[in-house]
């Protein structure tokens, strides 16, 4: 937002991602240990509800953010991949510890694990660990909400924010 | 009773059955005649008390050349697990009578066995892959697996061969 652009629309842009930012929605999703921290962060002595963040969906129709947690076999990514593409616009998605990222202690003789779940979907924000501690987790999704807070969400056919390809 | 007990019995009952006694560590176990491999767990269930099938697995012998099925049936009335080593050729006709009908946990176990080494379970229920995708090729834990570039357009190593890195997937 610069100056010369339209008052409303910066307005706008504010209001719908203070909005989107504020309520994630993650899906309830785990595949391997990492699970285990997202739960952990999701109860009640990290409390992801403080971040307008704990409310995991059953459905993918109602959540806006997949954390991939967990290892990716080449099993489950076209699974991944089907997911994701039910989830309604906007959508981000948060790689979950070293297995999702780039394959964890599979990396190189994992003939069933998917090297990055960046290769099936679009990842926004990558978190580091084996598996990860919830702050980390919390701290990845406070990143995104940043991220989500600048972005021009009101851009794109209807208003509604288009991913680029 | 004893490994050496259980042992007697069986070479007593299955004289054909039973190849012999093989020193391995820490317990030794039974060689059975694939053959034989389904009476025998039969006659130990029903005569001997082994009411539990611990576990199926397989294990390949490319130096052999074979294919090894080892059973591992367990009795909580003599407090013992026996090993009993059924070798097969090491082709892809690898074949062994399925011993679901005995055991409920040999199922799951076989089918296991049958993803990862290719041997097969003939009268088994349900005999398909349970691991790895059904379309998958190759049985992932015999010895010359060579794990494939791709699979359905996903690459499947970090880095090719040649130390070219793999990009991409299945968008």
């Amino acid at each position: 937002m610069g100056p010369g652009d339209n008052v409303v629309m910066t307005t706008m842009d504010d209001v719908l991602n203070w909005g989107r930012s504020n309520s994630l929605w993650p899906l309830t999703f785990g595949l391997a240990c990492c699970a285990i921290e997202m739960m952990a962060t999701g109860a009640a002595d990290y409390d992801l509800e403080r971040f307008g963040c704990g409310v995991f969906r059953a459905t993918p129709r109602q959540a806006d953010l997949m954390i991939v947690a967990g290892t990716v076999t080449l099993k489950m990514a076209s699974r991944i991949r089907m997911l994701y593409e039910q989830m309604p616009d906007p959508k981000w998605v948060i790689s979950m510890g070293s297995c999702s990222n780039k394959g964890g202690p599979y990396w190189q003789e994992g003939y069933h694990v998917l090297k990055g779940v960046d290769r099936v979907v679009p990842v926004d924000i990558y978190v580091p660990g084996c598996p990860p501690r919830p702050e980390t987790l919390i701290e990845a999704i406070m990143m995104l909400q940043k991220k989500i807070r600048v972005q021009e969400a009101a851009l794109g056919p209807l208003g509604f924010m288009r991913k680029k390809a | 009773m004893t490994f050496d007990d259980i042992f007697s019995k069986l070479s007593v009952k299955f004289p054909k059955g039973v190849l012999g006694k093989e020193e391995t560590k820490p317990d030794a176990s039974i060689k059975i005649e694939p053959s034989a491999i389904h009476e025998v767990l039969k006659y130990m269930r029903d005569e001997l008390n082994f009411e539990t099938l611990h576990m199926v697995s397989g294990v390949d012998y490319p130096a052999l050349p074979a294919l090894c099925v080892v059973y591992h049936p367990g009795s909580y009335h003599h407090k013992m697990i026996v090993s009993l080593k059924v070798y097969l050729p090491r082709t892809d006709e690898a074949k062994v009578t399925s011993v679901t009908d005995l055991y409920k946990a040999a199922n799951w176990h076989e089918r296991e066995t049958y993803d990862m080494f290719g041997i097969q379970f003939l009268n088994h229920p349900d005999h398909r892959r349970i691991l790895c995708p059904e379309d998958w090729k190759g049985f992932p834990l015999r010895k010359d697996y060579v794990t494939p570039d791709y699979y359905n357009g996903m690459p499947v190593p970090l880095y090719f061969e040649d130390g070219a890195p793999t990009e991409g997937g299945a968008h």
